[in-house]
């Protein structure tokens, strides 16, 4: 059982693999064989009546992504990275870790309470809200401790974007920004934090700095233009742009304003980062930035030389991404990919880079710079920072090796 | 034919302008952007709280110990609780269950969690015993989280702190003790020193 659900079950992973290579497998085929195509294609569609327009659309059903529920106790699902496009997550292919499952909140009944050092404590129904000036924004969210399998210079290769790294999504989410909720309360001056806490079966709870929600902290109530859907918080959580998934409080029923944090389970014992001088960070709240090769990646095998269009995201919890190199050659040289605009601070940023595979063993890495300067690191550099069994914050530079049969492999430097 | 095409789609465009415009959209003219503390003028949604409302839910309790309610327990009374209401997850000494080992000191102190396979627990890693009062009310025994009497949970904190060797066997622990425990971590965690820019921390 591990804390930040970033362990994979064996079984999962062997389930993921063949799926993964089973639709490869028809794609191939089809592609290969234009008659066989024709085959399968069923009856000519300009020669019969098209279907009837339904009330709630549907995926075609030759389109099957699913997250991938992971063993953990609390609730663990990871997006299926590797079959998306552009930046916005499918709100029901969101990633989840839940500590104590999804509960059921009647919207009715729903009240959100802000007390503490206040003017005047109050309770806010959902319509009220959702009645207040609100912001519609795109952010990535991310859990800390994904992409734990990858903080290793010998990670195993038989792991899929999703696997490694899926507790990753982008949304476009709306709601009303909580200074103006701290605006109406009377928030007072001197309240340095303030504690969240949600009406799930573990209370999860999480001390926020103020300024935060004089900077950029929403409380959500939609997410990709509709309102957020119960495994996401419904009706409202937190929003913290660019920082851990955890504190990003879903069902949340209060905000406490207080003078210090609160010290809760889950960010003392859970979600502070031992460091290898014998201390732990405590409320490392901003994702550093990171990036992924979503495509090619296993279990994807590339069927011959050829045209490659490398893409992936790529993000920060500090602003925008200023750019994203990649390597072909396991890191001894880069060069620049292209970034798919508008480039949005705080969200996911799609990257891009043509190759023309000659069919030689290949080592293919991308790494991230956010408009800080900080550049992605390699796991060594990390470890020699941080100590090789440090948790959370897993943003080390990645890599697929591509091997001369095509076949791909998960692989750090 | 021609001509009844033309006609539909001005029908059509009409419909869609008519719409528009009757729209209940017309008038989103938002109040202004309200800055920081005190700006801004109220906008007279939501109510005030009652005390009741607050203190049916202001239940966390602070590593001052604020908000810890009146209570205690005997370590033996505790481990009773344990045993009966813990124990099948958390192992019958605070190790081995199948959920979070609970118990547990490393020798000498040391704090190796970054460099070695070390479990963190209740004695080696938590910094306050405030923080187990607080989660074991809200969401503990996992099967019926928060089903237990505030004298449960000084119970259930009292037999950790016991299996943890931080407190003696004939101990009675309340707001006090709980409060005025010095955990050995304490000292252990710092804030966060990454700033982004050049530098890996
Ligand atoms: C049905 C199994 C189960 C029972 C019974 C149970 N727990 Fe837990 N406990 C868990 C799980 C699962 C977690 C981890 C939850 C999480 O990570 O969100 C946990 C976590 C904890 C933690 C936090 C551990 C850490 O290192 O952060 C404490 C403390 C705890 N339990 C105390 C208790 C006490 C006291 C009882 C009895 C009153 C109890 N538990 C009963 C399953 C159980």
């Amino acid at each position: 059982m591990t804390d930040s659900g970033d362990s994979i079950s064996r079984r999962s992973l062997l389930a993921g693999a063949a799926a993964a290579a089973g639709s490869a497998i028809t794609a191939r085929v089809l592609r290969a064989d234009g008659a066989e195509a024709a085959a399968q294609a069923g009856p000519d569609p300009t020669k019969v009546p098209g279907d009837r327009p339904q009330v709630l659309g549907s995926r075609s059903p030759h389109e099957t992504p699913e997250k991938l529920i992971s063993s953990s106790i609390g609730g663990v699902t990871r997006t299926p990275l590797q079959d998306l496009y552009g930046t916005i997550t499918p709100a029901d292919l969101h990633f989840e870790r839940h500590h104590h499952g999804i509960p059921r909140i009647e919207p009715e009944a729903y009240r959100l309470l802000i007390h503490g050092m206040v003017d005047r404590p109050m309770v806010f129904t959902l319509d009220e809200l959702r009645r207040f000036p609100s912001v519609t924004r795109t952010y990535f969210l991310e859990c800390s401790g994904n992409g734990g399998a990858g903080y290793s210079e010998t990670p195993r290769a038989d792991v899929s974007p999703q696997q490694l790294d899926g507790l990753l999504s982008g949304s476009e989410w709306t709601g009303v920004p909580v200074k103006t909720l701290f605006a109406e309360v009377g928030a007072h001056a001197d309240a340095s934090w303030f504690l969240a806490e949600g009406s799930d079966a573990a209370v999860m709870a999480r001390s926020v700095p103020v300024e935060k929600a004089w900077d950029d902290a929403l409380i959500a109530y939609a997410q990709n233009g509709e309102a957020i859907r119960p495994e996401q918080g419904y009706p409202a959580r937190l929003l913290l742009p660019g920082w851990e998934g955890n504190a990003n409080v879903k069902w949340v029923r209060r905000l406490e304003l207080s003078d210090r944090p609160f010290m809760t389970r889950d960010e003392t014992s859970r979600y502070s980062d031992p460091l290898k001088d014998g201390t732990a960070r405590i409320f490392s709240f901003e994702m550093d930035a990171k990036s992924l090769i979503t495509y090619p990646a296993h279990p994807v095998r590339l069927e011959g030389p050829g045209w490659v269009g490398i893409t992936g995201y790529a993000w920060t919890g500090r602003g925008r991404i200023a750019r994203v190199e990649l390597s072909l050659d396991g890191g001894a040289t880069w060069a620049s990919a292209s970034l798919q605009e508008p480039v949005l601070p705080k969200a996911l940023t799609r990257f891009s880079f043509g190759w023309r595979w000659d069919g030689e063993p290949a080592h293919l890495m991308s790494r991230a710079v956010d408009e800080t300067g900080y550049v992605q690191p390699t796991v060594a550099e990390m470890q020699a920072a941080r100590g090789p069994r440090s948790r959370y914050h897993y943003n080390t530079i990645r890599g697929w090796k591509v091997g001369a049969d095509g076949t791909i492999g998960f692989a750090t430097v | 034919m021609r001509a009844t095409l033309w006609l539909s789609l001005a029908v059509a465009l009409t419909a869609c302008v008519s719409i528009d415009e009757s729209g209940d959209v017309a008038d989103s003219s938002t109040p202004a952007p309200i800055e920081g503390p005190g700006g801004g003028g109220s906008f007279g949604f939501g109510r005030t709280a009652s005390a009741q409302e607050i203190a049916a839910l202001d239940i966390d309790v602070g590593p001052d110990g604020a908000g810890l309610p009146a209570g205690r327990a005997t370590v033996d009374d505790g481990l009773a609780i344990y045993q009966a209401r813990c124990a099948v997850c958390h192992g019958v000494d605070g190790t081995g269950g199948p959920n979070d080992v609970l118990a547990g000191r490393i020798p000498g102190d040391g704090f190796p969690f970054a460099t070695e396979a070390a479990r963190s627990t209740v004695g080696n890693y938590w910094p306050y015993a405030t923080t187990l009062f607080d989660y074991i009310r809200k969401a503990m025994p996992f099967d019926a989280p928060g089903s237990l009497t505030d004298e449960e949970v000084y119970g259930a904190v009292a037999a950790i702190l016991y299996l943890n060797e931080l407190v003696a066997a004939d101990a009675v622990v309340d707001s006090a003790t709980i409060a005025g425990l010095v955990m050995p971590a304490r000292d252990r965690f710092v804030p966060d020193d990454r700033a982004g820019g050049p530098t890996i921390r």
